[in-house]
């Protein structure tokens, strides 16, 4: 497993994927695991993004037991019900997104954050399920909601029910805006497919980490499609930013403060 | 019309071929019994053909190249439809078609995929996949419906969103999801009508509504056979099994949840006979409509909303 994939791994010393400079593994991990050379925002799991987002790295996990059930019983190399098992025993049955409740800057707030390491943080019918009961305690609670998006898209082991995932929370997402209940979406890298074509393009504020990648369609896909390389930077954070896509590209070391002040706007 | 015929639907196609020639040596006059004997080969080999139809070949039915198209069906099932044009942003995007229409004297506003039939009409409609400028008009014109309280009839038939460098530029993620989240609260009734290709969020961006209706031979898919064969099996020419695994036909959907009603087609399919499909589909929106027309337009949106809170499939550990 690279750095690429797996946030940094563990082992004393590192290479930047960005810069190919040598790192101190605690060094980076002491800058939130952003190269401390070039600024390379390496991928980070779930539980280490709460710690950085809510206070004093407290917060409650909700909704833990819920799983992608098998709907279709689907196989391809391998069944992906084993699937399943073999991710959810490595990553203690997130499939896909963790949900907690804590306080950002002493501001109450639920956060759903993907796990990109479970099958590529693909959404299934648990992301799906998971992020709509989030939003729901948000209406319960009138408390804000921030979905940190790191997938590949739809999860297509669970075919059109994963597609319908989107429908669903963009549905909730509607309610939110009508009782005037914020939702800040952060897109990290990689937020692709579905994900970005429903909640990740949906917050009241759109907030990306530099130099992801975000897009609908893949960037194979489009250089198949349209048989040209595409231009450097296309797809990347400051590249939608440039386009209107999003309102702010935060480096990772700002982002907290970045996200309470948005949220006191909306208190 | 000539077009590639499928291997699979050749004997079809060559006894529709030589029942034309029979037809013609035989015009004013009785069938001649060469004529009636033909025809009834031809009702069973469709009955063969189509009672084992793989999922893959069912994909192949719903691609077909003398499919109706969403023109066709508004031609047949509406009246007076005004086209409207254009998203007051950018552009206006021809795969996507939407406007006012009269549909038993009441008017509605109908949305849709549009593919073109030949070569030409074929790079017009983009091959039936829309940029971001083309959900931005449907949803123009829906949004119209909602504030006029006129129901919305959309037809899906979409390979997906067009995957480029110029829709990416212009937000084609955000113009799907936007439209997801305004279809789920429009205040009037909502019937899709799936009746071709359901590519993925580029069908699902018209596609959320109140009634899923699906044509028999239609397919809705997170991802194209071709696609996921690609990616799973790291071979394309596993489509075969994707379209199995994917589960993706109309009788999947419906078993799935995500489809309310299978509308049936005519023997080998809608292309055999327009006609009859449109009727098919007129009568199913038409039965549909009466019965949504009765219901208040915030319990409309509640009911909408609990129908996609359904959907999906998780265990409680
Ligand atoms: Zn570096």
């Amino acid at each position: 497993m690279t750095a690429q994939t797996e946030g940094v791994p563990k082992g004393l010393w590192i290479k930047c994927d960005a810069c190919r400079e040598i790192l101190y593994h605690r060094e980076v991990s002491a800058n939130l695991d952003v190269c401390p050379r070039c600024g390379y925002h390496f991928r980070i799991g779930a539980a280490r993004r709460l710690d950085l987002l809510f206070d004093n790295q407290r917060y409650k996990k909700f909704f833990g037991r819920i799983q992608s059930a098998d709907p279709l019983n689907f196989v391809d190399s391998s069944p992906y019900r084993d699937r399943l098992k073999t991710y959810n025993r490595k990553y203690s049955g997130s499939d896909g997104v963790v949900v907690a409740q804590g306080e950002i800057e002493k501001q109450g707030a639920v956060v759903a954050a993907m796990e990109f390491g479970f099958m590529g943080g693909s959404m299934g019918s648990a992301v799906g399920e998971k992020i709509t009961r989030a939003i729901e305690r948000c209406l319960d609670r009138k408390l804000p909601l921030i979905v940190v998006s790191a997938s590949g898209g739809a999860r297509m082991q669970e075919g059109i029910l994963s597609l319908m995932q989107m429908a669903k929370i963009a549905a909730g997402l509607a309610r939110m805006r009508d009782r005037r209940i914020a939702y800040i979406s952060v897109l990290t890298d990689p937020t692709t497919g579905g994900v970005t074509a429903s909640y990740a393009m949906l917050g009241d504020v759109n907030i990306a980490e530099p130099g992801a990648l975000i897009g609908f369609a893949g960037p194979r896909v489009i250089e198949q499609t349209i048989r040209q390389k595409l231009p450097e930077g296309f797809q990347r954070s400051e590249f939608l930013l440039e386009h209107g896509m999003l309102d702010l590209v935060v480096p990772r070391q700002e982002l907290k403060a970045t996200v309470a002040r948005c949220l006191k706007f909306f208190r | 019309m000539a077009s590639p015929t499928l291997p699979f639907l050749e004997p079809i196609e060559n006894l529709r071929a030589q029942i034309r020639e029979l037809e013609h040596a035989s015009a004013g006059s009785k069938p001649s019994a060469a004529l009636v004997k033909t025809r009834r080969v031809l009702a069973s080999t469709i009955d063969s053909v189509f009672s084992s139809l793989t999922p893959y070949q069912r994909c192949q039915v719903a691609r077909h190249p003398d499919r109706p198209y969403t023109l066709d069906y508004v031609k047949a099932l509406f009246s007076e439809f005004t086209e409207l044009h254009g998203d007051r942003r950018f552009a206006d995007d021809p795969a996507v078609i939407a406007g006012f229409a009269v549909f038993d004297g009441d008017p509605v506003a109908v949305v849709g995929h549009q593919k073109g039939r030949d070569t030409t009409a074929k790079l017009y409609r983009n091959f039936g996949m829309p940029r971001p400028e083309g959900y931005r008009k449907a949803l123009r014109v829906m949004e119209l419906a909602g504030r006029y309280r006129r129901p919305v009839i959309s037809f899906i038939d979409t390979p997906g969103a067009y995957p480029g460098i110029d829709a990416e530029e212009r937000g084609q993620a955000e113009a799907i999801a936007f439209n997801l989240m305004e279809m789920a609260r429009l205040p009037v009734p909502i019937i899709v009508v799936v009746t071709g290709e359901g590519g993925s969020g580029g069908a699902l961006g018209l596609g959320v509504g109140d009634r899923i209706l699906m044509l028999e031979h239609a397919v809705y898919s997170v991802i194209s056979p071709e696609g996921c064969a690609a990616i799973l099996w790291k071979d394309q020419a596993r489509a075969e099994d994707a379209a199995r695994a994917l589960r993706l036909t109309a009788k999947d959907l419906k078993e799935l949840g995500v489809t309310d009603e299978i509308l049936p087609e005519p023997g080998g399919g809608a292309h055999m006979d327009p006609q009859a499909m449109a009727k098919t589909v007129e009568a199913a929106v038409r039965r549909n409509l009466k019965q949504l027309r009765r219901v208040r337009p915030d319990t409309l949106v509640v009911r909408r909303y609990k129908k996609y809170r359904e959907m999906g499939m998780v265990t409680v550990r």
